[in-house]
């Protein structure tokens, strides 16, 4: 994060400096100052930052407008969801499991909706979402439509030592952990050579194509590892929620993963985090004073798409493509 | 000939619906030349050029390119094998300089681009191999340059660097000179007559004073067909070719 952060200057390098400390710090600021009821607010704005960030590798930098995310965020729910339901508590098998049925899902849903573009693959991945959706509410041995309780969590050994998500603290930095290295690996992937590979892919895949780039085999894999990471933001929104539902899969967490997306900062390094972070505390915020917090949420949405088309990090960066230069 | 050609274009079809765009094309193209493929318009030109590039899966007929088989291989292998084309229309990449346009060239020729961890900028080699294609095309001082920046000439003579990135052995230009000035046209001309000797050349091309300067031999399609190859003369001086095209074209050219 360091290094990133060296080469986007000084102001920013602070600016995200202070990000890093505020967020270790915070379960203990909160602490202090007795608002521990927040903490949980924080755990799940970092796990949506995970989730909206891997949207934002197919979204932002694939430039392929995946209606069906949300997919592959409830795939890792449900993976680690079930394996504790039977009793597997290893954290590691957790993760395992996670990354392998999200990457098989991925593989099959991305190659065969990544043939087409526009708005059919809009469509595609959206009835694919849809179809894991119907799936799990019919599923009744785990749960059905009324979802899935699970009182234990995943429990990490390391070295003798245990690592237990139950406990909110370690959940909420192992989220951190996760995230913090999902950006180290974005910001380091956007000027390397997959990364420039994608952005002519964005920029026009056919001329990519032509000048000898495989355009499908990259999409594919940016795809994969997007749902996989998304995998990771489902597993650890079960550690945090002792719960998962079918609501997991539906469109519409789908549409919010793309409005944190938007909202945030489009092919923006920090877009996912400031989306996520932003719309849920507008959320918690406006949901408390008024009866109509997504009338107003709409509003700033509006707002953002309007006048700043990268989104609150574009915005903050003030030039338009500091993000993928 | 002695030599094998290095592009061997064997009854190749494509249908789009019941209009026969491409009605059994045979062409070759021979290593080291300069050759032109000319055409009234909606002759099929363009749909040809999408076949031999991979943009378009052919319906029958077969593509042999330096011995290989390429009718059903995807575009970017056709591209990494040496058979590379630009476009009729001005297809850059927009949110990139004019130097990393070319950078981006000489990294799909070069090597896996999965790489996601190192930085491009630190490949010394591949912006010098960058800087070169923008020399040869004399935009050697319009590197740092956004694309939008560039005159139209300009953006077709990048266009043409790009194509160049990997050391093709056979280029395909889609009308390089459409929509140029008099003198953007004649500084285009030029570059085509440069690479004569780096690469083979196909060049697709609605300007015919043009083409009968450059080419060493010129096929003529018309309505999806071939209707004469040769040397620029003797198609001149074909009556297929003058009834179909060349009187038509004559008189714009001189209106």
């Amino acid at each position: 994060m360091l290094s990133a952060a060296r080469r986007l200057g000084g102001a920013q390098a602070s600016a995200m400096l202070g990000a890093a400390l505020l967020a270790l710090a915070l379960p203990f600021v909160l602490r202090a100052l007795g608002l521990d009821f927040y903490q949980s607010l924080a755990s799940r704005i970092v796990v949506y930052a995970i989730a909206a960030t891997s949207l934002n590798l197919v979204l932002g930098y694939g430039g392929l407008v995946s209606f069906g995310h949300a997919a592959f965020v409830g795939l890792g729910a449900y993976t680690t969801g079930i394996l504790i339901a039977e009793g597997l508590q290893s954290g590691t098998l957790h993760l395992a499991a996670t990354l392998v049925v999200t990457a098989a899902f991925a593989l099959v849903i991305g190659g065969i909706s990544l043939r087409t573009r526009g708005v059919y693959f809009i469509m595609i991945t959206l009835a694919f979402a849809q179809m894991l959706f119907y799936f799990a509410n019919s599923v009744k041995g785990y749960g059905g439509d009324e979802g899935l309780n699970v009182r234990a969590r995943s429990l990490f050994s390391l070295g003798g030592w245990l690592l237990d998500l139950k406990n909110p603290l370690a959940l909420y930095y192992v989220a951190l952990a996760v995230l913090a290295v999902s950006l180290m690996a974005l910001a380091r992937f956007v000027p390397s050579r997959f990364g420039r590979a994608m952005l002519a892919i964005r920029d026009d895949d056919v001329r990519a194509e032509a000048i000898g780039f495989a355009t499908y085999r990259y999409k594919l894999v940016m795809f994969v590892v997007a749902g996989m990471l998304g995998g990771v933001a489902g597993a650890l929104s079960v550690n945090l929620q002792g719960y998962v539902s079918p609501n997991v899969l539906h469109w519409t967490q789908s549409g919010t993963l793309m409005v944190m997306v938007i909202l945030g900062g489009v092919a923006t390094v920090w877009g996912g985090l400031m989306g996520a972070a932003v719309l849920l505390l507008l959320q918690e915020v406006l949901g408390s004073h008024t009866e109509h917090g997504e009338f107003w949420t709409g509003w700033v949405l509006l707002a953002v798409v309007l006048f700043a088309r990268r989104g609150l990090v574009g915005l903050m960066l003030g030039r338009p493509s500091k993000g993928a230069a | 000939m002695t030599e094998l050609p290095l592009l061997v274009v064997d009854g190749l079809v494509k249908r789009f619906g019941g209009l026969l765009a491409t009605d059994h094309v045979d062409l070759s193209v021979a290593r080291g030349e300069i050759h032109a493929l000319i055409g009234p318009n909606g002759a099929g030109k363009t749909t040809l050029v999408a076949q031999l590039g991979g943009q378009l899966a052919s319906d029958a007929g077969r593509i042999v390119f330096a011995g290989h088989d390429i009718t059903r291989m995807p575009t970017h292998r056709r591209a990494r094998r040496g058979l590379v084309r630009s476009f009729q229309i001005t297809r850059l990449f927009a949110s990139a300089s004019v130097l990393e346009n070319a950078a981006l060239a000489v990294q799909a020729a070069t090597g896996s681009s999965l790489g996601a961890w190192r930085p491009v900028r630190r490949e010394r080699a591949l912006f010098e191999a960058a800087r070169a294609l923008l020399a040869d095309v004399g935009l050697a001082e319009r590197g740092d340059l956004a694309i939008g920046a560039l005159s139209h000439g300009q953006r077709r003579a990048l266009e043409v660097a790009m194509t160049l990135a990997g050391q093709p052995a056979l280029v395909m230009l889609d009308e390089p000179m459409a929509g140029m000035g008099h003198e953007e046209s004649a500084r285009m001309e030029r570059l085509v007559a440069s690479l004569r000797g780096r690469c083979t050349v196909l060049l697709i091309e609605h300007d015919v004073d043009a083409v009968f300067r450059l080419a060493d031999r010129v096929s003529v399609l018309v309505e999806g067909r071939i209707v004469a190859t040769g040397k620029p003369d003797a198609v001149r001086a074909d009556a297929r070719v003058i009834a179909a095209y060349l009187g038509d074209s004559a008189e714009t050219a001189s209106a």
